[in-house]
């Protein structure tokens, strides 16, 4: 066993809000695997909805207080792969050829995805759980493709009791959330939602899992409305069933 | 008067509601992809292939003037007149004036969409010209009177019934709706008017500058036919289409039908050198080159996305583009559809108003990951909303993320909207999913998701205590 980091967990803002089991999750896994989690005090946010809409003054008055109540800590674990990104991918864009490039240089490699972090830097995969359905995976675009996370999931996932991965045709194609743009164009992004809806349920499958709470919240969200036999659910909240 | 933007709103909103067009869709990129990753693996390294491509592409760019004199001088030599368009009107203009040379009635083209971005063959049609497209898809949209759907192919939105009955409609002419039958059809059309031609307009894939000479692929002979039959031949290329060596179609011309076609190789890639030389026993008597700009250069000129310049136009960024297969080729409103047209489109006709291109994307990424030559596509799509807001901010955006900032900013002003958010969705049922909805957007095709009872920072305060 490695010995016990001082993780620094930080927890997006609609993930505060809406989906708070999710970062409770990570810290009883993280606490069980005897590492110490702190929650720094700073910003809610990561800056990305500002980011992805072009306002990136707006998105780096945020970005640069969240960096400076991180600049102290061994290694960040963010509860979204699509933060994540943003953090570890998008800060050292964002702040390309200001006086804050060396500390977004200096945080991107200690920024991690949850399911990246437990298996590439933890080297953890069997965490005991517990979960026996059946459940498909949907890959969230930005850890997919920003951040390479195909792999960790799954092995996650592999090492569950009971649990029965049915991969989904075209699980790596997005739900359509998107941010700002699931609201700026509903019908797009409400129909590349109903194609993710009908891949997942022809899986046969009780749960859709993902790393990105956001990503579920597009698929829950039409399943509900259309009342479809939807079920979504975190990685985070299934590795720590037991 | 419609902008472009409220027409690609209005547009989205109709075709991604289309459940028979979605299925058309799928089910053409479905075949697709099954071929195109079993040509992938036939190369030894892909993403090494994509490396080279890639990096050739930048360093031909980065002295795009040295491989275009280099270019145009070795074609003269074997007589071609080389022409130079700043513009789309310039080159309507000088195809106009050799085509009124010719006294040229009837034109035969083969698939170029450097043309359709001219608007040539309108230019032509005004000029008293009978235009006749002779690639089969290309044809077929052109009988419709519709612009193409895709950069590669052109009437895939089509099914063969449909395209049986415009033929019937056109032609009186269409035995049955079995594809080889329909090309028949438009074969025995065609076959007369290659014959009857003055003048052949093609375009091209690659500009060899190395020889001089240009590089057609094609799959149907057409591009071969409207090159050797007419008697004056014209070439129209954007100036980023030029590679240095012969050696590099080893190279692009097997990526560009993979990734476009799920092809090893398409049917026909022929190098033109020049017109008829002496000794020779046909090809045309004239060749005529025009090199287009129409604003590349100004893409050129910007170091964060100038790699969009090195697009082969394979077509496979809009293949595997979840808007394209949800929104359609025709609802870009755009030469150029899918990922690449959003990221160049902004740049070839102006931010203002291409600006909502960038902002039909979820950033997904899909299409940066398929580009055979590693554009940026996605990433270009967040730079030109970033250009977008700066040059024009919208205020009310602008005023929201500035008030965000500070609420985010703040962990006590954050939890105390917590509490007022908390409050606020109680009575957002009222209205929720009505034209007094401000989630709207959001809540009249999914439901929202309610504030926890105990956020995640409350549940950890009270933890701590």
């Amino acid at each position: 066993m490695p010995s016990p980091l001082k993780i620094s967990l930080f927890i997006p803002c609609f993930v505060d809000l809406m989906y708070p089991r999710v970062g409770i999750s990570m810290v009883r896994i993280f606490e069980k695997l005897g590492h110490k989690v702190v929650v720094p005090k700073g910003p809610a946010c990561c800056g990305q909805p500002a980011f992805n809409t072009g306002y990136w003054d707006q998105s780096r008055e945020i970005a640069i207080r969240l960096m400076e109540s991180l600049q102290n800590a061994e290694v960040v674990v963010i509860a979204s792969g699509s933060c994540g990104a943003m953090m570890k991918v998008f800060y050292p864009e964002l702040f390309a050829g200001t006086k804050y490039e060396a500390l977004a240089r200096a945080l991107a490699p200690k920024c991690h995805e949850f399911a990246g972090f437990l298996v590439n830097q933890l080297g953890v995969t069997d965490l005991g759980a517990r979960f026996p359905h059946k459940v498909t995976f949907h890959d969230g675009c930005h850890g997919l493709r920003e951040l390479n996370n195909k792999r960790p999931p799954r092995e996650l996932l592999s090492k569950v009791n009971g649990l029965e991965l049915l991969e989904m045709d075209a699980a790596e194609t997005c739900c359509g959330f998107g941010g700002t743009f699931s609201a700026k164009f509903p019908a797009i992004s409400t129909a590349m939602g109903e194609a993710k809806c009908a891949a997942a349920l022809a899986t046969q499958a009780e749960f859709v899992v993902s790393c990105d709470s956001s990503c579920l919240m597009q698929i829950q969200g039409l399943a509900d409305k259309r009342q479809l036999p939807v079920k979504t659910i975190h990685l985070a909240e299934v590795l720590v069933q037991a | 008067m419609n902008t472009p933007a409220s027409q690609f709103n209005a547009d989205a909103r109709r075709v991604s509601a289309d459940l028979r067009h979605r299925g058309i869709i799928r089910t053409a990129m479905n075949n697709y992809e099954v071929v195109r990753d079993r040509r992938k693996a036939g190369f030894q390294d892909w993403q090494g292939a994509r490396d080279l491509a890639a990096r050739t592409k930048c360093e031909t760019i980065s002295h795009l003037d040295t491989h275009l004199e280099q270019f145009a001088r070795l074609l003269e030599a074997r007589g071609t007149v080389v022409h130079w368009a700043a513009n789309a009107q310039h080159a309507r203009d000088i195809i106009l004036g050799i085509v009124r040379g010719k006294n040229a009635r009837v034109i035969v083209k083969s698939k170029t969409m450097t043309s359709e971005e001219i608007h040539l063959n309108e230019a032509l049609e005004n000029a008293g010209c009978e235009v006749v497209e002779s690639d089969l898809g290309e044809f077929i949209v052109q009988l419709r009177e519709e612009p193409p759907y895709h950069l590669v192919f052109p009437a895939m939105h089509l099914t063969r019934a449909e395209i049986q009955q415009t033929f019937q409609r056109k032609s009186h002419d269409a035995p049955s709706d079995n594809p080889e039958d329909l090309t028949m059809v438009a074969r025995r059309v065609l076959r007369e008017k290659y014959l009857q031609a003055d003048v052949g307009i093609t375009g091209a894939n690659f500009a060899i500058a190395e020889t001089g000479m240009i590089s057609i692929t094609e799959n149907e002979g057409n591009a071969r036919l409207t090159a050797a039959l007419p008697q004056t031949m014209i070439t129209l290329i954007g100036i980023e289409k030029v590679l240095p060596r012969l050696e590099d179609l080893a190279l692009f011309l097997p990526m560009l039908a993979v990734m476009g076609t799920g092809q090893p190789l398409a049917c026909y890639n022929t190098l033109y050198g020049g017109p008829r030389q002496p000794g020779e026993a046909d090809g045309p008597e004239e060749f005529h080159v025009v090199m287009l700009d129409n604003r590349r250069t100004t893409l050129l000129a910007d170091a964060e996305q100038r790699d969009a310049l090195g697009c082969i136009r394979c077509g496979a960024c809009l293949n595997v583009c979840p808007i394209f297969c949800n929104v359609g080729g025709h609802t870009y409103g755009t030469v150029y559809g899918g990922p690449i047209g959003s990221v160049i489109t902004p740049h070839l006709r102006g931010l203002h108003e291409w600006k909502h291109l960038g902002y039909a994307s979820s950033l997904c990424g899909a299409c940066s990951e398929t580009c055979p030559v590693r554009i940026d596509l996605h990433h270009h799509l967040l730079q030109n909303r970033r250009n977008a807001s700066y040059a024009k901010p919208i205020r009310w955006q602008k005023l929201a993320f500035q008030l965000f900032a500070l609420v985010a900013n703040r962990p006590r002003l954050w939890s105390l909207t917590t509490r007022l958010a908390r409050l606020g969705q109680k009575f957002h049922g009222l209205i929720k999913g009505r034209a007094l909805d401000p989630a709207q957007a959001w809540t009249r095709t999914r439901e929202i998701q309610p504030i926890a009872r105990q956020s995640f920072h409350e549940w950890w305060k009270e933890r701590g205590k």
